[in-house]
């Protein structure tokens, strides 16, 4: 297998991990602050992605479109809290789960009544269209490694604003204990508000990076929402650090799966059927590291010490 | 099981057996089919019911076992119609027999998921058992042999010796005596040491732990109970449906039968037949009213969420015993 083929397929790898993480980490700052599994997480991914294609066409500007997609995913994200998720806090997991399954309907079959069921296209940005040479020779496009770098800057700005400021001080001891800062004074339905549009944020962002490298269309978040629960799960519920780092687990594990399990295979198979078993249980491969985690360490690989 | 909850039951089971009866005699072949599917879906939410109303085990992946019954009837029927061999077997269309090998591959799975994810618990286990159910849904995808993502059709109704299956009240029978048999069974599993020993696994673990029972293998018990009917509902559904396809193990599929229990009323033994009529009817009838029938099914869902805690259950028959 030459060199630039695995070059490649592992900045393929961290893009889809960076992607991942940019879900986790909402997902993860929710139920670590609020104790709530959000199944409708990836429909806020849907709507940035959405808005981001819609309002680039309409107005002819990536940019526009992608601050659009982002703002548009928060103002959901809160309208959303305030209207259904807070009344779920002090539900247990089981309501919460029905009530997002609910929200995934709606949101579903909302989108395909207002753009319809034909997928929208996204272009690129002339900026970022291009393609360097990667050593060994094939050409990778800048839009990718744009995805990462920006991952990347997120990460950084999501460990800044927890650690350094007022805020991230509070998502902390909301994390610590509820009850106490409501206490100490902090309106804390602000702040779970607060924490719930920035989650929703950093999955629009997710859905406009995606929706340029995919088609936008309806139910394009579910299938990510999962893999983000996986990386969620193997990182520690709660832990943004976690949810980084099982974020590019989970996206360098399924990528180089794909291409290293069939040829791994092929050494001692037939090359017809070590493509299908190799193909097989590279799609099975992520949800088997997460059993494996889970069965080694229960609560993940950075085990947040609060509520369970 | 006394008082208003004792007589919705019975009118439960009455209608159950009256109205397929009635639409039979005025020829109505597709609502006794629509009848068939509520029983099978019904049966299948009372298996998740034991994990997840008694056992307090939130599995969100159920499909997985409804998937492996449907599959076990239609590869055996696949192959016995071709006159191939399974893995050097001959395989079967005799309905008793898939229903057996069904249920005993659907506990052998669920004993290996259930002694992983027992381990954990809460939103880990919510999560794991979704993780498992995906690998199965990724397996079952990537065999071409059996359809592959385009499903398995299955040409010819499996059999059931003495009885015309393709008949659809016959097979609507063949269905409501499975669902009642299944509910006999969790209102005796219920009833018995086991039961009250479950109930206590949900209630307080350390109360059960004290009494000198072990609440780890009586969760895993009821879990891998819970799965047999699960995958009993499975392997009818593929022959109501003449199709297996991967999407039985969807995600999907693990949500909608979460939500006939829940719909229905967590751990009542007849919720999930009320779960199960108010959704699949639901389901039709909208669909039949409005393209958009999964935004008001989605409305309606939240709604029960929100505002009709206990489900239709407890909606018409007040709280369960236990709060």
């Amino acid at each position: 297998m030459p060199l630039s083929l695995i070059i490649e397929q592992a900045l393929n790898g961290l893009q889809l991990g960076v992607t991942l993480f940019l879900m986790a980490s909402g997902l993860t700052l929710v139920f670590g602050v609020m104790g709530l599994i959000n199944l409708a997480h990836g429909s806020l991914y849907m709507v940035g992605a959405f808005v981001t294609a819609w309002v680039s066409a309409s107005v002819g500007s990536f940019w526009i479109g992608l601050g659009a997609g982002i703002m548009a995913a928060a103002a959901v994200g809160a309208l959303v809290e305030v209207a259904v998720i807070r009344r779920l806090y002090a539900r247990d997991h089981l309501d919460q789960v029905l009530a997002t399954f609910a929200l995934i309907l709606i949101f579903s079959e909302g989108t395909r009544w207002l753009f319809g069921s034909q997928p929208l296209w996204l272009d690129v940005p002339d900026l970022l269209s291009g393609a360097v040479t990667l050593p060994g020779g094939s050409p990778y496009p800048v839009f990718r490694l744009a995805i990462i770098a920006m991952g990347a800057l997120v990460a950084l700005g999501l460990y800044l604003m927890i650690s350094r400021t007022r805020l991230g001080m509070r998502i902390r001891a909301g994390e610590a204990d509820r009850e106490m800062i409501g206490a100490l004074g902090v309106d804390i339905a602000t702040l779970y508000t607060l924490v719930f549009a920035l989650g929703a944020a950093l999955a629009g962002l997710a859905g406009a990076m995606v929706g340029a490298l995919q088609s936008v269309q309806v139910g394009m978040g579910e299938p990510v929402l999962i893999l983000a629960f996986v990386v969620i799960v193997i990182g520690g519920i709660g832990s943004v650090k976690g949810a980084l780092i099982g974020a590019i687990l989970v996206g360098v594990t399924d990528t180089m799966g794909r291409i290293l399990l069939p040829s791994a295979f092929g050494l001692f198979m037939d090359a017809s059927s070590a493509t299908a078993v190799g193909s097989a249980l590279a799609s099975m491969l992520i949800y088997l590291l997460m059993a494996l985690v889970l069965a080694l360490k229960p609560q993940g690989l950075f085990p947040v010490h609060a509520r369970a | 099981m006394r008082g208003r909850e004792g007589w919705i039951n019975g009118a439960l089971a009455a209608a159950l057996l009256i109205v397929p009866l009635a639409l039979h005699l005025a020829g109505e072949v597709y609502y006794v089919n629509l009848a068939s599917r509520v029983v099978i879906v019904a049966l299948a939410a009372v298996g998740l019911n034991l994990a997840l109303g008694y056992g307090g085990m939130v599995s969100f992946g159920h499909a997985a076992f409804f998937g492996i019954g449907g599959y076990v009837a239609g590869i055996s029927a696949h192959h016995a119609i071709l006159g191939t061999s399974f893995l050097g077997l001959s395989t079967t269309t005799e309905m008793p027999l898939i229903w057996l090998i069904s249920v005993l591959l659907a506990g052998v799975v669920a004993l290996a998921i259930g002694a992983i994810s027992l381990r954990t618990k809460g939103v880990y286990f919510i999560m794991i058992t979704l993780a498992f159910a995906q690998m199965l849904y990724y397996f079952a995808i990537s065999f071409p042999a059996y359809g592959g993502e385009d499903g398995l059709p299955i040409y010819v109704r499996n059999t059931f010796p003495g009885l015309n299956t393709f008949d659809p009240i016959t097979f609507y029978g063949i269905c409501v005596v499975a669902l009642f048999a299944c509910l006999f069974l969790t209102a005796r599993i219920m009833g018995s040491r086991f039961g009250a020993a479950l109930d206590m696994a949900h209630l307080s673990e350390t109360r059960l732990a004290t009494a000198g029972i072990a609440p780890f293998n009586i969760r895993l018990t009821a879990f891998v109970i819970s799965a047999m009917m699960t995958a009993l509902a499975g392997a009818l559904f593929a022959d109501l449906n003449g199709f297996v396809s991967p999407s039985m193990m969807s995600w999907h599929r693990s949500g909608e039968i979460m939500v006939i229990v829940i719909l229905g009323g967590v751990g009542r033994l007849w919720g999930p037949v009320a779960g199960a009529i108010a959704f699949v009817l639901l389901e039709t009838f909208l669909g039949g009213l409005t393209e958009r029938w999964g935004l008001f099914l989605g409305l309606i869902l939240l709604g029960t969420v929100l505002f009709a805690r206990g489900g239709i259950m407890g909606l018409i028959a007040g709280k369960a015993r236990h709060d």
